[in-house]
């Protein structure tokens, strides 16, 4: 199962804000790359001032840097992959200098609806291509998007689809219908939903199940239940715990037992309305260790 | 200490802000009902999808009017809770926000069935960033400018960057004012001549990169938009100062988890920057640890009797565990609390469970307040 996973080209990591995506996605990558495939981590309209999962202080926004053997990382910003697109595009010279100051240009870019998306995605294209257009840059094996939160995502799965739709003709209508080409084709192209065991986490993850069905016709691939906490008690051992209630500890200890039952019952409902068995990870007191957080991975996926 | 009242002392709109996922729907709720049972009459707007809001207040569907919550409901849910004042609700319908306001502003029904029949404009929500922002704030707006309420909570939507909020007026009155690239898109006229070569080359070069017929649809688009153009960005203005009002307070809410705390930080910078004025840092689902569990090593010997060796243990780490995830979350608020110079942040303990019903929302409204009953 997981070497099916990391036979596709793009694998993009999208669920609910704030239930753990790009630190799942790094962690995703450090497998793939342990497994001894080029992979390269994109984080999609990220700040660069917000510390990101991997430590990469100093780098400029849309490089390459590599982080670890076979890992590498990028972060994707549409401005950025506008300008690449017009050098890209138009022979060398003083005329992509004149588009890129031009307010005009900018604002027009801005304006054409899904024209952010739409770059976005192309850059991703790009990056997951044998035959790289970056000059000197060579191919990945595997590409791990950090997407947006679930309706953003898969706004930027679309907006190729769309595009090559709103365009009619022309070399955008062209290109999208290539670039949509890979992001629908379940060969090349997997959705890893990450949730938490919440009722909003899995609720949005049954969403996102139907809007990427209807945007892309992608099925979700696999779904990772993320910030898991220990599940200890049996109901045995918690009859005895109810007993002792009066001592602060086992009180406390009965809460844990409460939400751990809760956790239990999303967990399953998470199984039924995406019909996958969660991966699951566990939360970690100390912030999440990529390492650790890797083995916990490589071990659920293979199961 | 300051207290959430004195915080929230001459504020009439009160905006709720931070990432995803830190329970920013369930606070506002909460602050709304809490304002409501102290006398107030508040309206709470939200604009979460998973309608979280409307399940917590028991209402069936919320509309784009902010609808009253049966008094009765939160007298069975809370028969001890007199409430004092009114609580109204509203879930924020984004894109009927925004056709309401292009109609609102359109000059004649050509215009307005233009707009609203353009592709384009269709595609605006989900293309523009912080439309759905623009919407949350312009209800706002109204609903101040109509003067109905004494308090306004708006829940902000969840936006990955704080910025598509904050800088949603000025986006969207750039969007608006593209009306001047329908000057480029006739370039036979003498404007075109006269803005020269380099206009021309953009020209050609959109036409190339993005097809001729988007190109058309944009034209066709500013085109209508043109006699809307003034009341909008008027509209706009008014939104954006709105923002910096001395009636109008942010409140951030995090959890101290490392992507809330970045947001909160990165959050309250562009506040300042802005000139907008920050109320106060929630630091929600901290973990908390009491003195009173003891420490793991002796809780082992202590219920070893009562429980048996294995169990014993497995309390004592889940109380370590508990430490450890306390001792994390006091340093992630601590650096909170420095980052935004905010020496007293109101701290909410994991609570246990979800908040879903009124009795939740009161007992988190009392650790908001700061209710010394509510602590521990």
């Amino acid at each position: 199962m997981c070497s099916d996973l990391l036979a596709k080209r793009l694998l993009v990591v999208t669920g609910k804000g704030g239930v753990g995506k790009t630190t799942v996605a790094a962690a995703l990558g450090l497998v793939a790359a342990r497994a001894g495939k080029r992979t390269i981590v994109a984080e999609v309209a990220r700040r660069s001032d917000v510390t990101s999962a991997f430590d990469r202080e100093g780098s400029r926004p849309f490089e390459e840097v590599q982080l670890a053997r076979e890992l590498f990382h990028i972060s994707i910003d549409p401005q950025d992959a506008l300008e690449e697109y017009l050098r890209d595009q138009l022979p060398p010279g003083p005329l992509v200098d004149i588009l890129k100051r031009s307010r005009m240009f900018g604002l027009l870019a801005a304006a054409t609806p899904g024209m952010r998306e739409l770059l976005t995605v192309g850059k991703l294209w790009e990056l997951a291509q044998l035959d790289r257009r970056t000059p000197g840059a060579d191919a990945y094996d595997l590409v791990v998007v950090d997407a947006p939160a679930t309706g953003h995502g898969v706004a930027i799965l679309k907006a190729p689809r769309t595009f090559a739709a709103a365009a009619g003709s022309g070399p955008v209508a062209r290109q999208g219908t290539i670039i949509d080409a890979t992001i629908s084709d379940p060969a090349q192209t997997a959705v890893v939903a990450v949730a938490r065991a919440e009722e909003l986490a899995v609720t949005e993850t049954a969403l996102l199940r139907s809007a990427l069905h209807e945007a892309v016709g992608l099925e979700l691939e696999r779904v990772v239940a993320n910030a898991l906490e220990p599940d200890r008690f049996t109901p045995r051992e918690a009859a005895l715990l109810e007993s002792q209630r009066a001592h602060p500890a086992v009180a406390r200890a009965l809460s844990d037992h409460r939400r751990a039952l809760r956790q239990r019952a999303q967990l399953a409902r998470l199984r039924k309305l995406t019909g996958h068995k969660p991966a699951r990870l566990a939360l970690h007191a100390g912030g999440a260790d990529l390492e650790l957080l890797a083995d916990e991975l490589e071990a659920q996926l293979a199961a | 200490m300051t207290s959430l009242a004195q915080r929230l002392e001459g504020k009439r709109v009160v905006i709720v802000a931070g990432s995803g996922g830190v329970g920013k729907t369930t606070a506002s709720a909460a602050l709304a009902l809490g304002l409501a049972v102290g006398g107030a009459r508040v309206a709470v707007v939200t604009i979460d999808p998973a309608k979280r809001l409307a399940e917590s207040l028991g209402l069936e569907q919320l509309g784009n009017e902010p609808r009253r919550v049966q008094t009765e409901l939160l007298q069975a849910a809370a028969p001890d809770t007199k409430m004092r004042g009114e609580l109204w609700a509203m879930m924020l319908d984004p894109k009927a926000t925004f056709d309401e306001l292009m109609v609102r502003l359109s000059p004649d029904a050509q215009t307005r069935d233009e707009v609203l029949g353009n592709r384009i404009y269709r595609e605006l929500s989900s293309a523009v960033a912080g439309t759905q922002e623009f919407s949350a704030i312009a209800k706002l707006y109204e609903l101040h400018h109509e003067g109905g309420f004494d308090v306004l909570v708006l829940d902000t939507p969840p936006s990955r960057n704080a910025l598509d909020f904050l800088d949603a007026p000025d986006r969207l009155t750039d969007f608006f004012e593209g009306r001047a690239l329908k000057v480029l898109l006739t370039p036979t006229g003498i404007a075109g001549r006269l803005l020269g070569a380099g206009t021309s080359v953009v020209f050609g070069v959109l036409k190339r990169i993005t097809g001729v017929d988007l190109l058309g649809d944009i034209a066709v688009f500013f085109r209508s938009l043109g006699g809307l153009v003034d009341g909008f960005k008027e509209r706009a203005a008014g939104v954006k100062a709105l923002l910096s009002d001395p009636v109008t307070t942010f409140l951030i809410v995090a959890s101290p988890e490392r992507e809330p705390a970045a947001e909160a930080i990165f959050f309250h910078d562009k506040l300042r920057e802005a000139e907008m004025p920050f109320g106060g840092l929630i630091v929600n689902r901290a973990h908390v640890v009491g003195a009173e569990l003891g420490q793991p090593e002796a809780l082992c010997a202590e219920l070893d009797s009562a429980l048996g060796t294995s169990l014993a243990n497995k309390v004592a780490d889940s109380v370590a565990d508990l430490q450890r995830l306390a001792a994390r979350d006091a340093v992630s608020i601590a650096h909170l609390s420095d980052e935004l110079d905010e020496p007293d942040p109101i701290v909410v303990p994991m609570l246990d469970g979800d908040v879903t019903d009124v009795e939740g929302l009161l007992a988190l409204y009392r650790h908001l307040a700061g209710d010394g009953a509510a602590r521990g």
